[in-house]
Formats: C-alpha cells, structure tokens, sequence
C-alpha cells in the first residue's frame, strides 16, 4: 500500500529525520512509536504532503508519488486524524461528517440535507455508533466525536487513516468501541498508522510497529514476535555518554512537601517531599497530569484538595505571585505562550519576574535594569546581540534561557522546570543542565518535569512516574533504568482487555 | 527590526498629520492663525483627555465603550454639586474621583468577573448614560454659580495658553513618563503582550487592569470637567460617540488593538489629526455630513499603511 524508503528532512540545517524507512500493508495496523522529537509527526507530515522531504521515495500502491498538499493525500486515500479534533461543536454530526464535501443540488450550492442525513444516519451505524446525526456533534463524547472523525475519513473513501494519539482523551470503555471500529474497517481493507505512546493499546490492536529514535530509523518488528522489553529498549536505547555534567550537590532538609494534591479530572492524591539541592524528576506520558501538578503547586490553577508545606510549614499559594513570594518559581511548558512576551525584548523579559528590583517607587532605574539583565544574561550565556534583541528572534535554546533567567533573577528556593530543554538543540542542552547542577549546588531544591528518559536518568537523584493522572512508582538514582520508569508510565501491571 | 524602521514607523503618524496641515492650510488662510490654533487645540484636549486613559486600556488588549457615558455621568453631578453651592474645588475632586470609581468598576467587571472588555464596558456605556439621564431628568444642569476657579478650567488662560491645552500637556507628560518609566507602565505592557507568561511572571494582572479602568475613567471624568466649563452647563447627552474618537485617535497612533504595541506620543498626534480635521473641513466649507465620510477614510488609509508596513 505504501512504501517510504530512505526519507530525510532537516529544518534549517537542523537534522530531524535520516534514512527513515516505513511500509504499510492492505489492511494492516501499524504502529509508529518513538519518544517525543523521535520524527514521528514530521514523517507523517511528509507522507501526507505538509512537507516536503530532501531526500527518499514514496510509493503508494507501487507508484511514486510526490505530494505537494494534504489535498493530493487525500485523493489518494491517506487521510489524517489529528490529536486535537476537527469537530465544530454547533454543527450537527450530519454536517460535521460532510464539512466542505456537502452533496449540493448541482453546482447551486443548496444543501441536500435529507440524503447527507441518511448517508451519515448509514455510515456511522455500519461503524456501530447508533445515534441521531442532526445531534449537535459538541453533546457526543470524545470517544464519538472520534468515530465522527474516522466516518469522515471514511466518506472520503480513504483507505489509508493515519491516528495521532487517538485515544489520549478516551476512557477505556471508549477506547473499546474505537479498537471495534478500527478492527471492522481493518477487515474491510482500510489500513491505519496508529501513532501512540501507549504501549499495552498496540500490544493489543496492532500487526506490526515501526520504532524512531531521534530522527532514526530503527526498526520494524511483528507485534506477535516481539515483546514489551524488547520495543522500550529499542525505543531508549542510546548511549548516555557524558551529555550530563557532574553534580556536587549536597541533598539537605526538606524544602516542599505536597500533601493528597488533587485536581478533578486532572491528577489525584499527588503526595512527594522535594529536598534542598535535590533535583526530583516527574517522569511520564504526554497528559499524564504532570504540569497540571506543577500548576497548582505555582497557584496557577486551583486545587481540589491537597496541601503545601514549605520549610515544614503549612502555607496557602492561590496565585502565582503567593508562590514568587513564597520562592517558588515555574520554568513553564510552553516558551512562547506561557514564558515569554515574544515581542519584548531580553532585557523586558527578564524583567518581567524582577521588575521591583530594578525600581524604586515603582519608577524603573534604567542604568540597574541594564546591569540586571547584562549580569544573568552573561552568566547563562545567552547567545545575542544584546539585551534589546527580541525574544522572537532567538533561538529556542535562547529563549529557553532567558526564562529560566527570568526566574533566577528572583532567586527562586524551590524552581519548577517543566520540560526545560524541549526544543532546544544537544549544545544548550548540556548548558542548562549545567545550570540545573549549579542552582542544586547553592541549594535550590529542584523539581524538573521532562518526557526524554535520558535527561531524567542523567539529572534526576530520585523520579516519580505519574500515569493518568496517579503516582504510579517511585525509583531512586541507583535502581534508575529507562525500562522501568517507562514500565511504571505506561501503567505498569495494568494491560488493557480488549 | 532595525532601529531607523522603528523610528519611521513611529513618525508616520506625525508625518501624516503634518501633510494635512499643509493641505488645509493652503486652502484656508485661516487656518494657521494662533486664534484658530488655540481653538483646535482646546477642542482636541478634551478628546485627547479621553484618548490617552484608551491608549492604557487598549495597550493591555482591552477596550473601553463606556468613556463618553462615564464623561456625561460624571459631568452631570459634578456641575449639580456646583450647582448646589458646593465648593468648586471639592465639587470638580470629588468628579475626578466618580470618574475613577466607574472606571474601577468596569476593571471589575473584566478582571474579576472575567467578562470580555467590550462587552463589560458595552453594558455599562448603557448604565452609566442611563443613570445621567435619570440624575438630570433629560436637561442640562446650568446655574453653576461664577466660581473663579471652575470658570478658569475650561475658559481660562495660563501664561497666554489655554487652561485646557495646559491641562492636556501636563497629563500627557505625566502618563508618557508613568508608560516609559515605571513598573506599573511596563505592566501594561507586559499584559496586553501576553496576559498568561505576565501571569506566570508573578504580575498582579487584576490589580492592573482595574487600575488601568479606573485611570481611563478619571481622565474622562477630566474632559468632563473642562467640557462643563466651557459651556457653563453639563449635557446629559455630552460625550456621545467619544469612545469612538478616542479609539480612532489610539488607533491612528499606531498601537496595536492587540494590545503590547504603541505609545501615547501616537495617540496625542491622532487626537491632532483628528481634531484639525474637523477644524479644517469646517474652515473649507465641507458639509458635516460630508466630513464623517472623510474622516473614516483617513482612518481606513491610516490603518492600511501601517499594515503595509508591519507586514
């Protein structure tokens, strides 16, 4: 059906992909896994014609192809279904399962509602979903939206439909109904890539899988013939050198203890002590509740229930400015929505946290802003041509350090990092690494969110995995594997039935 | 972008109005007389007023439609403590002050009730206008005594130059060094860039946004005061379709309706384009009718080359 042989892509010189191949069968699952920034995403992207490759061959059907736009895709039958759904919610389901392909009465642009009705009220009903398709389709639960997603794919006769994460927002009874779906078009000759961190759902529904790891090609194996250990290894399985610096760090009293943290829906009974100087590392899949944890310790969002000792002592943080106060600071996430004002410049950015200490009487004093922002920008090493430079236009690895320099600059006691090198090219890396060892080393107690197991094995003195939402284990420097910490994010024992 | 990009991009808005006091004063030798001079700019400090509290809001990536009702309210019972024999100086204090708290209510409104500032400010436009009316029962308050003080404010001169343009300079002064120079101006900034990392940043986003509200609605509550002076009465339907000016002035300016970009020098030149046109299309003789038409397309020209340019 398809065959991609020897794909690359660089982006700005900045390799992603090398000597990609993946083959997909009449009528087969296959799996495509890899951790975060593996190129899972781009390879599909390229397949599908959002971009273009440097370097292989596509062949659909024996033919080589050369798409130039998810259009020419989908004439040919490879149709995507993305993570964030493409659901309008005021529409009905009808409306929604025909959106820009409506059967109209000639070329006059008047619909033919009654036909789109029964052809939706048919396709949806062969794919077992029995509701009523004038519903507007924002009532249904994810788990239908996503069948209204595959019925689409399907009323545009595709016979290949690429899943990202399908099941990342799906309870386990939906889950369910969703691998019935998948089984009963598998049957009839539709194939799919299922793309999925979840290593028990493609024990489950897949025939074979297709492994990267940064940007490499690694293999591909029959799900029947493989095992567990053997996909993870394959998955990390790379050499630690000395990508991280050593550290000297004393671990001393406790520093922050979070108490029963719950947020609905969210995570549930979040217990951990963090130390001074200790780096502790939340390890676990995407949407496995870990920043929703980091956010409620920073009073960004509310918690439910819980409570947050600091220093031994019981305090109340509702707003990010209590947990400043309290010295907590939070390396977000997301740089450019959550970290940053883009159109800023370096000097603004790093201000943002520190304004007070450059002002008197709430009147700025531009020579200490000036020295305040060179100082943390020379000790971070900061890559500009000054500290006017924009924060749009640097790059990643930059703009990565000018936020953690946003909070340094407070001198924060407790720092939250979450994700802090995604993004961001090996060299600054190592650099904020080096960074992390340095505040661990004066003291900082340290909680480091991050999804790239190396980065939690080379950092972390101590990790807890969190899974849907639960702590599910705990493992200390000397146990520290990436099998394990994988084993216990993917749900440890739990294996879903199907 | 490079330092001499900026600085054009800047100017533009100066350049602009300048072209059109080149035209209007050829085709009116009236125009550039220090009479008619002073008799624009007295006219543009009360919108200029109103504009700069706009350049606040909009610069944190809000809006705000209530200014002229809160003009009028304010206005209102300002001239009827005068009226009833207040002492002026207590009577226009106390105006400023109404002016702020309206203003605070609508930051309310959006920080703590996390109600969209166009429609929060929507509603109370409706509200604050509609208390004015019930206040004055639908007539002009007059009668405000001969008070020294209250007369000078909108009539009178200060070292030849009239008290309202004097007023106007002095907050416009005072609000470009509170936007350039102190924590609280680089905040408004901060938040109309990115509200979430200004968050993130420890930044008392509520606190600031109420206090940019109830900055706009005391600076309304100004021109409400220089405007009751002038015309020795408070209108209860004064300040109609201000807000509309004042968004145009902020807008000619070059800040950004996002919020994060611009500066208040570009709001007192877009008050100035829009006053001297008025002015004048007056002066050649344009129909009133005829000059809303050219207004509107100097706002759409203004607008369009600074997309141009931002592209």
């Amino acid at each position: 059906m398809i065959e991609m042989t020897g794909i690359d892509k660089a982006f700005n010189g900045n390799v992603v992909l090398k000597g990609v191949n993946f083959s997909l069968e009449d009528g087969e699952i296959h799996a495509l896994m890899g951790e975060n920034g593996a190129g899972k995403s781009t390879l599909m992207k390229i397949l599908t014609g959002i971009y273009e490759r440097d370097a292989g061959v596509i062949k659909v059907n024996g033919q080589e192809v050369d798409f130039k736009s998810p259009k020419e895709a989908e004439a040919l039958g490879i149709a995507v279904i993305h993570q964030e759904l493409n659901i309008l919610p005021d529409l009905s389901v009808a409306e929604n399962l025909f959106l820009g392909n409506e059967q109209t009465l000639g070329r006059t642009g008047i619909l033919k509602t009654k036909e789109m009705n029964k052809e939706a009220s048919r396709i949806l009903s062969q794919l077992g979903l029995d509701i009523d398709v004038k519903t507007p389709a924002g009532l249904l639960s994810v788990g239908k939206q996503q069948i209204i997603e595959i019925a689409k794919a399907i009323e545009t006769k595709a016979k290949v439909i690429i899943m990202d994460e399908p099941t990342a927002a799906l309870t386990d009874r939906e889950i369910q109904t969703l691998f019935k779906t998948i089984h009963k078009l598998q049957e009839q000759g539709v194939s799919f890539v299922y793309i999925s961190h979840r290593m028990e759902e493609i024990f489950a529904i897949c025939n074979r899988i297709t492994i990267l790891r940064d940007g490499q090609y690694v293999g591909v194996r029959v799900i029947k013939e493989t095992t567990f250990d053997e996909i993870v290894k394959m998955m990390v399985g790379r050499e630690l050198g000395e990508r991280f610096p050593e550290r000297h760090a004393e671990i001393g009293d406790v520093k922050l203890e979070v108490k029963g943290l719950t947020r609905d829906g969210y995570c549930e009974d979040i217990n951990f002590k963090l130390r001074k100087g200790e780096v502790l590392a939340i390890a676990g899949l995407m949407g496995a509740g870990r920043t929703e944890v980091a956010q409620a310790i920073f009073g960004y969002r509310k918690m439910a229930k819980g409570e947050i000792f600091i220093d031994g002592k019981k305090v109340k943080i509702t707003n990010p400015l209590h947990a400043k106060k309290h010295g907590i600071g939070y390396v977000t996430e997301d740089r450019k929505s959550e970290g940053l004002v883009v159109d800023f410049s370096i000097k603004d950015n790093v201000l943002l946290t520190n304004l007070d200490k450059a002002s008197n009487m709430g009147i700025i004093n531009r020579t200490k802003e000036k020295s305040f922002v060179s100082d943390l920008i020379k000790k971070l090493g900061v890559r500009t041509s000054g500290p006017m430079q924009t924060a749009k236009s640097l790059s990643g690895g930059n703009q990565q350090k000018v936020v953690i320099a946003k909070w340094l600059g407070d001198e924060p006691k407790i720092l939250i990092l979450d994700e802090p090198t995604r993004g961001v090219d090996i060299g600054a890396k190592k650099e904020i690494y080096q960074i992390i060892n340095n505040l661990a080393e004066q003291g900082v107690a340290i909680l480091m969110i991050s999804s790239e197991l190396p980065e939690v094995i080379g950092m972390a003195d101590r990790v807890l995995v969190m899974h849907e939402g639960k702590v599910t284990g705990e493992v200390t420097k000397e146990n520290m594997t990436q099998e394990k910490i994988m084993y216990y994010a993917t749900g440890g024992d739990k294996v879903v039935q199907i | 972008m490079s330092k001499s990009k900026d600085l054009i991009q800047k100017l533009g808005p100066l350049l602009g109005l300048l072209l059109i006091i080149i035209i209007i004063s050829f085709m009116s030798p009236s125009f550039l007389t220090a009479t008619n001079i002073f008799n624009v700019l007295r006219q543009v400090s009360i919108s200029a007023l109103i504009a700069f509290g706009m350049t606040f809001v909009i610069l944190t990536g809000g809006i705000d439609l209530s200014v002229g009702s809160t003009l009028a309210l304010t206005g209102a019972i300002s001239a009827g403590l005068l009226a009833g024999g207040m002492n002026p100086l207590l009577a226009m204090l106390i105006g400023l002050l109404l002016g702020a708290l309206l203003g605070a209510i609508n930051g309310v409104i959006i920080a703590k009730g996390k109600v969209a500032p166009f429609i929060a400010t929507l509603a109370t436009m409706t509200i604050f206008r509609g208390l004015t009316l019930v206040y004055t029962d639908g007539k002009p308050v007059s009668g405000l005594g001969d008070s020294q003080a209250f007369q000078l404010f909108g009539k009178g001169y200060l070292f030849g130059i009239p008290v309202p343009v004097v007023t106007m300079i002095v907050a416009f002064i005072v609000l470009y060094f509170i936007l350039k120079q102190t924590t609280f101006g680089r905040r408004v900034y901060a938040i109309g860039g990115n509200e979430e990392a200004s968050r993130l940043s420890g930044i008392n986003v509520d606190r600031i946004t109420i206090a940019v509200y109830a900055l706009t609605g005391m600076l309304a509550a100004l021109s409400a005061l220089i405007l009751t002076s002038r015309l020795n009465s408070a209108q209860p339907t004064a300040g109609q379709s201000y807000e509309l000016d004042a968004i145009a002035a902020v807008v000619l300016g070059g800040t950004s309706l996002t919020g994060g970009r611009g500066w208040i020098f570009g709001t007192l030149v877009g008050a100035l384009i829009i006053g001297v046109l008025n002015n004048g299309l007056n002066l050649i003789g344009v129909s009133s009718f005829f000059q809303q038409v050219v207004k509107g397309i100097v706002i759409l020209i203004a607008v369009l080359l600074d997309r141009k340019k931002t592209a």
